[in-house]
């Protein structure tokens, strides 16, 4: 049995179907048993060449990558490019093609400018992974939320999620609100009114402007990373107040009437968004995020990566079986 | 010397006299020399049968970038002339955020001799507000009055003082000069590439509040109320900023605005799939915005349609949304568009669009033009209301192709443009016998 | 004359007398449980090495070793083949050196599914010796590998392929020979 297509490029979690999201979870869970392997190492995309394209610095996202690539046995590169205003625009035009040129299968590009990866992928041939641009989308990060959230609850439909903290800027909150609709769940926003989106109500999730309000709510807290620049944008008058006001300590996770689930993108402030006492818990998901994070990239590059149905009848063989050879 | 010249069996539409009939158009010499039925026929008259077509004053722009001095590769002076002239514009008028910036009586007789040489529609110069458009200073009004500018603007930019705009409505009053503002808070809209509102927050950009843009309106319809000056309100693009301009129109404000034919057309959705050739400033706004504005034009609460034509080079609208720069160009699709959209969309008459498009941006500025009164120049325009064509931006005069209208179909177009009894589009056409 | 679209080789009393034997071949060719482990080929394999390693622990009151092996990421046509296989569930128990490991699947054919099943077995360990236990053998190999323990050998022309049921997955146990387009 084949499964069905995800299309060239994974851009964003918007435009996929719950199908197809609810494939890419259910891909990533053999995925995760090669991790446990002695040899932690599938050659399914042996031969395949992957380029790296960071524009904006990231340590665990692009770790995060490579280990999947390698886990597939691919080749990668990673490039470190300029992300600064004078060269942005004109590089990445550039850059989509001499990529071209030098024929690579697959590209993971993370860049600050939103509609960066549309971008690219709308420009050449090659699959084009997301791996967050600009404030739009972060939809690995969002796909292993999901699947950290239904492996923890064994489903995501009927379930309260909530996001806390600055939603306005953040594109790992966006990727959320999209796949947690999709496969029914429903999403609450809590955060001050400076960091929320215009409009964010019509997206169908409930705004809370109490933390308080936020941990009686939900089954499991999301809680995004306060970039410290938002004060000196006047966003917030300071990090000591979105503490006291917004930050999920242990006190008041120990008001909420049920166990809450809880998550973070990383990497965390501590003290700032989060307590540690709250992120080294027992009802703390954050690493298992991480592990799952590999996982779900390795099911993506995957499921991207290009067959080419022409040759599939020569391959293809009888039988009830995988629909493979025998 | 031209022969004279018969415009015969057009309907004829005039808003300066309220003039909307059947009737022929003699040109002679250079102005409008009669327009009824059984003129008398001067010896070697030409005679162009404009059956079926609608004759009015030539098109008047008032808002239009173009580029000359400092940027000839994306447009210059006469490109843009002939752009204007194939889109039925008898006279447009140049904003003055060129490189140098037109800020003296120099750059002002510059543009007024390139013009001349080009020799096609009219290009008005405007003169900057302020030295360099800094904001700073105020520039030098009568001098550049005197070399031929016919209004006075830093758009590109707001005038972020109040203080300023104050001081440059109560000088520009004693040239009789309008003050056009380009309405946008400055600290609001850092850093916003498009509207702020559902579609900004799905995308990830950052918006521009309606808000930044009424706050201006605001600002400059309390000034021209202080100062008994003519404040000319560029691109509007709010439903919030067409109630502020209806309220200071009613307490006797001198305020007239224009709006762009993008503004009257598109909503923020044209962003979605990050399409720079959405980006301008100010932003498309929600579809409530374009319905107001549609309203306010028909009411004259709007007075003109003018296109803020900005050409850019095809390299930099190729680049991520944020990185794009503002603006696309629109001589050559205005009437088209407006026409397709607002008239035989059954917002506007036909005689209603020629007046905010002709007539009245003439008023506004001053302007010889929009009319078709015998003695006036003849700056007229053929215009033929059933013609359907297809915009090909490979196909324009403009030099620059950054329009989001691309491959749209429309219908009405300019088919003759005269300047002063000269025929400036088609180029190199004959006329019938 | 034209065939029928489906012939029955073989109904569920002969499956089983197959299996039967398969489990006691098994068990001399591993001379014993004491090392033993049976993995199954995802999909019909694993069950086919169920029902073999219960028919071996009644027999000897032991319990089993057994496992399951998809072989979906090591394919050799994962470049050609259009849309992604879904990928089953690999479970290998434990450390396998010193092992004798017993491959079980359903039908035998090109060779290509028990090279793959090598080369993953291979990146998790190294056992004293493998061995392939097939219940359908149709012939037609591609690759130099012969099973050790075969339930039945079956001729099979062009146009026509061998299709297993098992009462787990369809509701009932069977080996069929179909022709080619018919329907499953």
């Amino acid at each position: 049995m084949t499964a069905p297509p995800l299309g060239k490029d994974l851009v964003g979690l918007e435009d996929l179907s719950a199908d197809q999201i609810r494939l890419i979870l259910d891909t990533a869970e053999p995925f995760k048993e090669v991790s446990e392997r002695p040899i932690k190492k599938v050659p399914a995309l042996r031969g395949k060449t992957i380029v790296n394209l960071f524009f904006e610095a990231s340590t665990r996202t692009r770790i995060s990558f490579e280990f999947a690539e390698k886990r597939l046995s691919a080749d990668t590169v990673n490039v470190a490019a300029s992300g600064s205003s004078v060269d942005k625009g004109e590089t990445l035009v550039d850059t989509a093609r001499n990529l071209e040129a030098m024929r690579i299968d697959m590209v993971v590009i993370r860049h600050p400018s939103s509609g960066a990866a549309a971008f690219l992928g709308d420009r050449i041939r090659s699959n084009v992974i997301n791996a967050g641009d600009g404030q739009h989308e972060h939809p690995t990060q969002g796909l292993l939320d999901l699947l950290t959230i239904r492996d923890k609850h064994g489903k995501i439909a009927g379930l309260k999620v909530c996001l806390v903290g600055d939603v306005l800027h953040s594109r790992v909150a966006r990727s959320n609100i999209w796949g947690l609709s999709k496969l029914g769940a429903e999403v609450g926003v809590c955060g001050p009114d400076t960091l929320m989106p215009r409009g964010i109500e019509e997206l169908g999730v409930c705004r809370f402007r109490r933390i308080e309000e936020a941990i009686e709510w939900a089954d499991v807290l999301n809680v995004l990373r306060l970039q410290l620049e938002r004060m000196e944008m006047g966003f917030i008058p300071s990090v000591r107040e979105y503490y006291r006001v917004f930050g999920v300590t242990a006190e008041r996770i120990e008001k909420a009437s049920r166990p809450l689930t809880i998550m973070h993108p990383g990497p965390m402030n501590r003290g700032v968004e989060i307590d540690s006492r709250v992120a080294d818990g027992p009802h703390s998901v954050i690493l298992d995020q991480v592990t799952n994070g590999v996982a779900v990239r390795m099911a993506v590059l995957y499921l991207l990566a290009g067959g080419r149905p022409e040759l599939a009848d020569a391959a293809k063989g009888p039988g009830a079986g995988g629909g493979g050879p025998e | 010397m031209t022969r004279p010249l018969l415009l015969k069996g057009g309907r004829v539409i005039d808003p300066s006299r309220n003039f909307d009939q059947p009737a022929d158009v003699l040109i002679q010499d250079g102005t409008i020399a009669a327009v009824g039925t059984g003129l008398g026929m001067p010896e070697g008259v030409e005679i162009r049968d404009v059956r079926e077509q609608v004759v009015a004053p030539g098109l008047v722009d008032v808002h239009v970038h173009l580029r000359e001095p400092g940027n000839e590769d994306v447009e210059t002076i006469a490109s843009g002339a002939r752009a204007a002239a194939a889109g039925g514009f008898t006279a447009v008028c140049a904003m003055p955020n060129t490189d140098p910036v037109t800020d003296n009586q120099a750059a002002v007789g510059f543009i007024v001799r390139q013009s001349v040489r080009a020799g096609l529609t009219r290009v008005y110069p405007i003169g900057a507000i302020s030295v360099g458009q800094r904001g700073e200073r105020l520039s030098e009004f009568g001098e550049m009055v005197g070399a031929g500018a016919v209004a006075v603007s830093d758009d590109g930019r707001p005038v972020a003082s109040s203080h300023l705009m104050r001081t440059a409505l109560e000088y520009a009053r004693t040239f009789d000069l309008p003050v056009a503002d380009h309405c946008e808070e400055p600290t609001l809209a850092a850093g916003g590439v498009m509207h702020e509102g559902l579609v900004s927050a799905r995308l990830g950009l950052k918006g521009i509040p309606a808000a930044a843009e009424e706050i201006m309106v605001a600002r400059d319809t309390l000034l021209a109320g202080l100062t008994g000056g003519h404040v000319h309100l560029c691109h509007m693009s709010t439903r919030g900023s067409v109630d502020i301009i209806r309220g200071a129109k009613e307490r006797g404000v001198r305020v007239t605005a224009e709006v762009t034919p993008h503004h009257l057309t598109l909503t923020d959705r044209a962003c979605e799939r990050y399409d720079t050739h959405a980006k301008m400033n100010p932003p498309l706004r929600e579809a409530a915005d374009v319905a107001a504005l549609r309203q306010a034009l028909k009411q004259g609460v709007i007075d003109c349609i003018a296109s803020d034509h900005a050409p850019h080079a095809y390299d930099a609208k190729e680049a991520a949304f944020d990185d794009a720069p503002f603006g696309i160009v629109g001589l050559e699709t205005a009437f088209g568009v407006v026409h397709t959209e607002l008239v035989l969309g059954g917002v506007l008459t036909l005689p209603e669009l020629i007046h905010r498009m002709s007539t009245a941006p003439a008023v506004a500025f001053h302007l010889p033009g929009g009319t078709l009164r015998p003695g006036a120049a003849a700056d007229v325009v053929v215009l033929d209301p059933t013609a359907r064509w297809t915009v090909d931006a490979t196909a324009f005069s403009s030099k620059s192709r950054n329009t989001p209208f691309a491959g749209r179909a429309l219908t009405g177009r300019a088919v003759l443009t005269l300047v002063g009894g000269k025929t400036v589009h088609p180029a190199g056409a004959p006329v019938d016998r | 004359m034209s065939r029928p679209d489906r012939t029955i080789i073989l109904d569920a009393r002969a499956l089983a007398r197959a299996l039967q034997r398969m489990a006691v071949e098994v068990l001399e060719l591993a001379h014993g449980t004491d090392d033993l482990v049976l993995i199954g080929i995802q999909r019909r394999g694993v069950e086919l090495a169920e029902r073999i390693a219960k028919l071996i622990e009644k027999d000897e009151g032991v319990v089993l070793s057994r496992g399951a092996l998809d072989i979906t990421l090591y394919r050799d046509d994962l470049e050609t083949v259009g849309p992604k296989p879904v990928i089953g569930e690999t479970r290998i128990p434990g450390d396998l050196a010193g092992k004798h490991v017993v491959i079980v699947d359903d039908v035998l054919y090109t060779g290509r599914t028990v090279r793959a099943a090598l080369d993953e077995l291979a990146d998790f360990g190294r056992p004293q010796r493998i061995s392939l236990c097939v219940l359908v053998d149709r012939g037609g190999r591609e690759l130099p590998i012969q099973p050790d323990i075969v339930g039945k050998q079956v001729k099979v022309n062009s146009g026509e392929r061998v299709d297993v049921l098992v009462e787990e997955l369809d509701g009932r146990d069977e080996v069929d020979l179909v022709r080619q387009g018919a329907p499953t």
